[in-house]
């Protein structure tokens, strides 16, 4: 099939940007949507032009390295897939596609559609780990967690950290990617030591990074290639008021 | 140069332990006068920058990608191994030593591989105290199956997910480290060269992959934790970011390269769909546990999968089943791999390519009802109907085998050191623990051994010995790495050839595939090794790289990387004319059972290879590490 690309081209974090349209021809219903972009760089590549930049690595779906608002939805039409595991057969000969970059202050452009993730890691670093050195722990089944609230537990961990529920929501919150590692180990035993201030630091990180408030609009849930549930943001509030009742960080 | 594996003296059982107590202490106010490097971040790599940071020495940390999350760690399915014997079924620490000696057919090293058995037990032990959220039984105790032919349930497992899970605890201790201060993070980062003084490595020197911008690190020692090289072939199961990069520029730095022609190629793979086609998906192979694996009797050109109920039973060659009744299709990795191979060869291959065959549920629904095969494999067809169209509920997947993981990688001795003092290589980049072939659910185990439970007692031991002043990066052997590194990268980008980064690419990985894959002979290796020598060459006047340097240029990213994977596509063919025996993964058809069986050659090849780089052109000049065995008896692998 032949497509015509509209794509966001910015050539650092201080251009502009625009968009340019490309025309990629004989394009396979077996591509994927990024083997498909790489026949348009490779296209471009023996033009003697800059190929479009974007992020992608593991390509099965699970790295979360891969991103794209494609036709105005991130990771493109379908349901729970990231954009690597989105083929062309999910379009028809003909189509006109518009591939953007995540939308979110947050996350500001290094290059066409690669932009700069870095604010998920420092929510981490902010508190989403147990304080456990090497060596010396308990023998693991000295720490015996029902299986259902450790597959509640799996569900929430599953989070490959793409940025997708930040790009889809109006207001850039990060609350889905912050309530999914809050969750998980709030579930667990393992983190009950430090729920009360791992919720609060990071909450405060997430707000510091410039992310929005949630609305409850669910856009996120609706986009997560991995179907994380906003349950999760539910229980993260649910953490947050507990930690703030008994805080001395007021 | 002789080769020393320090493997230390002793019974088996003991020697880690009297090793560990052996080992040179670093007293703890001294560590913070110590500055290590950590290039990746995989669950080597971010296990061990997390320790070292938790012990107190002063850490930098450095990922290709945008975060350390994102390492191709995270993409292992299965599980992770550990001889913890929950299940009562007689597993132990020597069971899992001899499992892993004989899965890799015998060429592997036994203290090494004792080793990783012995701590696999505390692994477990650390990712659940980090909360890595392990299946569990309803009574709350750890859920175990068993994997890759083990006769024990011994693997630890999250959903298919558990390389992630691992990871992500690896992650979340090394993001501590990053909030305590103690390590510094450098994302988009790729190390370029390893910087030696006095003989000893003493830093490195990077790409700044958002800048373009040439920095140098120094450190008192440097940890490679960069993975495997799997995309020498350019179609593998390995994400497109993995590369051979830090590894190679540490070889050409004096590092010998053990065992490169070691890869391993994983039998249930989706089919290569065209000449788009970048990277391969690997099916967990578990499928093999309720899936038939057959072709048609007689060839039946382009047969769809649509098309395959009209081929009757009688008409079905399931060749796994007919040929190794005892295992069927649950026969390991290189047995499967090589009897698709054969049935392609044979042109009884299914698919419009010829090159697949079927793996048939149809049996299993029959027998185990609909609903059980979607609650055992369900992820795993939606997967495939994702990416191939088809419904493997209606009718048989396609697969067919894949490049997945390699065994080789930098000579290490038992404290993971390459012959470069001060210079170490973790988890897949090092050739140490798998011998000729991967057994399922160990490479998991083996990064975290390295990073959470080795490197941190091996690397006190050297560096009780260094003087605690730092080199500073001017000194003239970082000016004299970053001026060549800035050469290459001028000369990459002033070639301005005709042919683009991925055209080399896949001529490489056609090179190697179609010469140095499944199977090879002398002849074969010839042709290849006059090809890729013709190839490098072509590569460095007639390659198109477009852009600049200081900007984020990945057609330059990978023009760096296709370069140095020509020139390890060179060695690996080396290796494979050297090695005139089948092993593990690696058919070499002079070498043969009279049934056609792969055939070893205990006497003759009993030994690691390790390559030394003697110069730009030159031949490289093997060296022999005699592989000793005494606690376990070297046998013929048979299946039938």
């Amino acid at each position: 099939m032949n497509l015509k690309l509209k794509i966001w081209r910015q050539k650092n974090a201080e251009d502009k940007g625009a968009f340019e349209s490309y025309d990629v021809s004989d394009v396979s219903p077996d591509m994927s949507f990024l083997e498909m972009l790489d026949v348009l760089n490779e296209n471009l590549s023996r033009e003697g032009k800059d190929p479009v930049h974007f992020d992608h690595d593991c390509r099965e779906g699970i790295c979360g390295m891969c991103s794209l608002y494609i036709n105005g939805k991130p990771h493109g039409p379908k349901d729970a897939v990231t954009t690597c595991q989105l083929h062309m057969r999910s379009f028809k000969d003909g189509d006109i596609i518009v591939i953007e970059p995540w939308r979110a202050s947050a996350f500001p452009v290094h290059k066409d559609l690669v932009v700069d993730r870095s604010s998920f890691d420092r929510i981490i670093q902010a508190g989403g780990y147990v304080n456990v050195n090497t060596g010396g722990v308990p023998d693991a089944n000295e720490i015996a967690i029902p299986k259902v609230i450790a597959d509640e537990a799996m569900d929430a961990a599953q989070c490959i950290g793409c940025g997708a529920c930040v790009a889809a929501c109006k207001n850039a919150s990060a609350m889905l990617f912050t309530a999914a590692k809050v969750s998980q180990l709030a579930l667990l035993p393992q983190g009950q030591v430090e729920r009360h201030s791992r919720v609060e630091a990071m909450v405060a990180q997430m707000e510091e990074e410039g992310f929005g408030n949630c609305t409850n609009t669910q856009a996120c849930e609706a986009v997560c290639p991995k179907e994380i549930s906003v349950t999760h943001i539910a229980r993260l509030n649910r953490e947050y008021l507990a930690a703030k009742a008994s805080s001395d960080n007021i | 140069m002789a080769l020393d594996s320090k493997i230390p003296e002793g019974p088996l059982a003991e020697k880690w332990t009297k090793h560990k107590f052996k080992s040179k202490l670093v007293n703890p106010a001294n560590k913070r006068k110590y500055d290590v490097i950590v290039v990746g971040t995989g669950l080597a790599g971010a296990a061990a920058a997390a320790s070292f940071g938790e012990l107190g020495y002063n850490v930098k940390s450095f990922c290709f990608q945008d975060s350390p999350r994102r390492a191709h760690s995270i993409a292992a399915q299965g599980g992770i191994n550990a001889a913890k014997n929950y299940q009562n079924d007689g597993d132990s620490v020597f069971r899992l030593f001899y499992d892993t000696i004989k899965g890799g057919d015998y060429r592997g090293r036994e203290a090494n591989i004792h080793r990783l058995a012995e701590v696999s037990v505390n692994i477990i032990d650390q990712c659940v105290a980090q909360g890595v959220p392990f299946a569990r039984e309803y009574g709350g105790t750890l859920s175990n199956r068993s994997f890759g032919g083990a006769q024990v349930s011994r693997t630890f497992y999250a959903r298919g997910q558990t390389g992630q899970q691992l990871l992500l605890g690896a992650y979340s201790a090394l993001s501590r480290q990053v909030a305590s201060g103690k390590v510094q993070l450098h994302a988009r980062t790729e190390m370029l060269d390893v910087v030696i003084v006095n003989g000893q490595a003493r830093g490195i020197v990077t790409r700044n992959l958002i800048t373009g911008k040439i920095e140098s690190h120094s450190a008192h020692a440097v940890v490679l934790a960069t993975g495997g090289y799997g995309n020498v072939f350019f179609l593998s199961t390995n994400a497109m970011g993995s590369n051979v990069t830090a590894a190679w520029r540490a070889h050409k730095k004096g590092a010998f390269f053990g065992n490169p022609c070691y890869t391993q190629i994983h039998p249930t793979c989706i089919p290569v769909s065209g000449d788009h086609q970048s990277k391969l998906t690997l099916m967990s192979e578990s499928l093999r546990n309720d899936g038939r694996i057959w072709v048609p009797k007689t060839a039946v050109k382009g047969l769809k999968a649509a098309d395959a109920a009209k081929i009757t039973e009688e008409d079905r060659d399931y060749y796994l089943e007919r040929k190794y009744p005892a295992f069927g299709n649950l026969v390991p990795r290189d047995v499967a791999s090589r009897n698709a191979k054969q049935m392609c060869d044979e042109g009884r291959g299914v698919g419009p390519s010829g090159l697949a065959v079927f793996l048939d549920f149809k049996d299993a629904i029959k027998r185990d009802g609909l609903e059980t095969i979607k609650g055992k494999y369900g992820n795993l067809f939606d997967m495939y109907e994702q990416i191939t169209g088809d419904n493997p509920y209606e009718m048989p997947m396609m697969i067919y085998p894949a490049v997945h993981y390699t065994m080789g990688g930098l000579w290490v001795d038992y404290n993971l050191m390459t012959t470069v003092p001060g210079l170490y290589a973790a988890g897949e980049a090092n050739f140490s623990d798998h011998g000729a072939n991967r057994l399922g659910a160990s490479a998991l185990m083996q990064g975290l051994a390295d990073g959470y439970f080795v490197l941190p007692y091996t690397i006190g031991d050297y560096l009780a010995d260094m003087p605690y002043d730092k080199i500073s990066t001017d000194h003239e052997e970082f000016q004299k790495a970053e001026t060549a590194v800035k050469e290459r990268i001028n000369t990459l980008l002033n070639i301005n050839g005709d042919k683009t980064v991925d055209d080399f690419h896949k001529e490489l990985g056609h090179i190697m595939w179609e010469y140095c894959g499944m199977a090879r002979n002398e002849e074969g290796l010839k042709i290849a090794k006059e090809k890729i020598k013709a190839l490098k060459k072509e590569f460095w006047s007639n390659v198109k790289v477009l852009g600049e340097n200081e900007e984020m240029n990945m057609s330059l990213e990978k023009a760096n990387r296709v370069a140095d994977f020509i020139e390890l596509g060179e060695l690996m063919i080396d290796d494979a004319q050297n090695r005139k025996e089948s092993c593990g993964g690696h058919f070499r058809e002079e070498s043969q059972t009279p049934e056609g069986e792969a055939l070893r050659i205990d006497d003759e090849f009993s030994y690691v290879a390790a390559w030394e780089y003697k110069g730009e052109d030159q031949e490289e000049e093997l060296h022999k590490e005699q592989l000793e065995f005494e606690n376990v008896k070297l046998t013929q692998r048979s299946y039938k």
